[in-house]
């Protein structure tokens, strides 16, 4: 038992038949949960007054913009090194997700900026940052739907997105030489500070967190079916026309 | 890989348009902002790094396509690929011819447009110093987007949106160390992250380009 059974079509379409439904749910449950709790069942904050609410959308689509550019990094490599289809097929499908993401990210942001800094976008590090990353998301796209061969696609985005994940780092550090910024740090993961978030915030924060990864999971798990059938039906069409 | 690159620059220059696309461009901005801007001294030194540095990126954009479309439609790209050099070597060829078309041509004629956009004096030794370290990079970049796009029809504009935000971390830098020599700071520490950002293309990205283009020749 490897974890390489999943690389064949079949074992893949069969697990992941059974898995999706589970994931679907529990991000249903746990982003539902999560946000009425975040939204309605906490207090205001004393400066922020109810805009701090936005930190329940805007921290989990912020955190997975990131993590879903580096699981298509993963899965490029898969497909370079081991040409396993499912997985060139799973970046492909995590793309658009991640942009989403990202654009969640930088439109929540811009409603938290507004009152809270007085302007929609200011050019700090962060959200320079974040505007490059969804960048790199469309030119991947654009760069998946302007090749036709499926497999020279899958080959040129996977060099694309190793070339493009070293770019976006030095981008992130490059535009710190502007100044520092208007964004806060992140406070999640700050060590050795007790209760970085008041525990009111930081529960419902972890229980979106979680809702988003299970979202992620289960709409690239779902693309991906969607790709694996498309590319079937593509293969049963060609056969047609041969026979 | 002598012949290769006298035979790059040889068409550059003859057939007209690819040489002369970026000089011109990099003028036209370098015309253009004052006539919008207003003549105003001291705004237009505000702006002159800046917008020298966007002026000679653009123009090494308009060229991109050049460096391996017209290759790859007349076949010569399939008779260099079994040629004896690597491709990577081809790559890199192609890259430099790029590079002395267009980066070493911005950065040899940038002064005078320094002159137009009345940056300060401090600032000269700087633009000519960066753009000589930054557009290397610009070139290796370029040829990698346009190996990953050769098989695309009319590619220019997917082209033009997978370099743009590579090229960021270069431009940065670079606006920095013209900006900072302007202002007669301490330059060291952008210049010497712009020459790691072009040696570590120049090092790397021909063999990502390579691979690209064996792909696409597949």
């Amino acid at each position: 038992m490897s974890i390489w059974e999943y690389a064949n079509p079949k074992k893949f379409m069969q697990t992941s038949a059974w898995a999706l439904p589970w994931v679907a749910g529990l991000a249903a449950v746990s982003l539902g949960v999560g946000l009425v709790w975040g939204f309605f069942l906490t207090p205001d904050d004393y400066k922020q007054g109810s805009t701090v609410k936005i930190i329940f959308l805007h921290v989990p689509s912020a955190m997975m913009a990131i993590n879903a550019w580096v699981m298509m990094l993963v899965a490029s490599l898969i497909w370079l090194i081991r040409r396993h289809h499912v997985s060139a097929l799973a970046a492909k499908a995590a793309a658009p997700v991640g942009l989403t993401f990202t654009a969640i990210a930088l439109v929540t942001g811009a409603f938290w900026g507004q009152p809270m800094w007085g302007t929609w976008w200011a050019w700090d590090p962060r959200l320079t940052a974040f505007l490059i990353l969804a960048l790199f998301y469309l030119g991947y796209i654009a760069l998946w739907e302007a090749v036709e061969n499926p497999d020279t696609a899958a080959d040129l985005t996977a060099v694309l997105c190793m070339v493009g994940s070293v770019f976006a780092v030095l981008s992130r550090y490059a535009v710190k030489f502007w100044n520092q910024g208007l964004h806060q740090d992140s406070t999640i993961m700050k060590v050795g500070e007790k209760d970085p978030i008041a525990p009111a915030y930081y529960l419902p924060l972890i229980v979106c967190i979680a809702g988003f990864v299970l979202l992620f999971v289960a709409l690239v798990l779902a693309r991906t079916r969607t790709e694996i059938r498309a590319r079937r039906l593509q293969a049963l069409l060609a056969r047609e026309r041969l026979a | 890989m002598m012949s290769l690159l006298v035979r790059d620059l040889r068409l550059a220059f003859r057939a007209g348009g690819g040489f002369g696309l970026g000089l011109a461009f990099f003028l036209l901005v370098a015309v253009l902002v004052p006539l919008g801007v207003g003549p105003e001294g001291s705004t237009l030194a505000k702006i002159a790094p800046g917008i020298l540095w966007v002026g000679a990126l653009l123009a090494c954009l308009l060229s991109l396509d050049r460096i391996f479309a017209l290759d790859f439609e007349d076949g010569s790209l399939d008779l260099l690929a079994t040629s004896p050099i690597p491709m990577e070597g081809v790559v890199a060829v192609k890259a430099l011819a790029h590079w002395l078309v267009t980066g070493l041509a911005l950065t040899l004629v940038s002064p005078v447009l320094g002159v137009l956009m009345n940056l300060p004096p401090a600032g000269f030794f700087w633009l000519v110093a960066s753009l000589l370290a930054g557009t290397p990079a610009l070139s290796v970049i370029g040829a990698f987007g346009a190996a990953l796009t050769v098989g695309v029809k009319r590619g220019g504009l997917l082209l033009s949106l997978l370099v743009l935000p590579l090229y960021v971390p270069t431009l940065i830098f670079g606006a920095e160390v013209v900006k900072r020599g302007a202002q007669g700071a301490e330059v060291g520490t952008p210049l010497l992250l712009l020459a790691g950002i072009t040696a570590g293309s120049v090092a790397l990205l021909p063999f990502a380009a390579a691979a690209a283009i064996r792909v696409n020749l597949r």
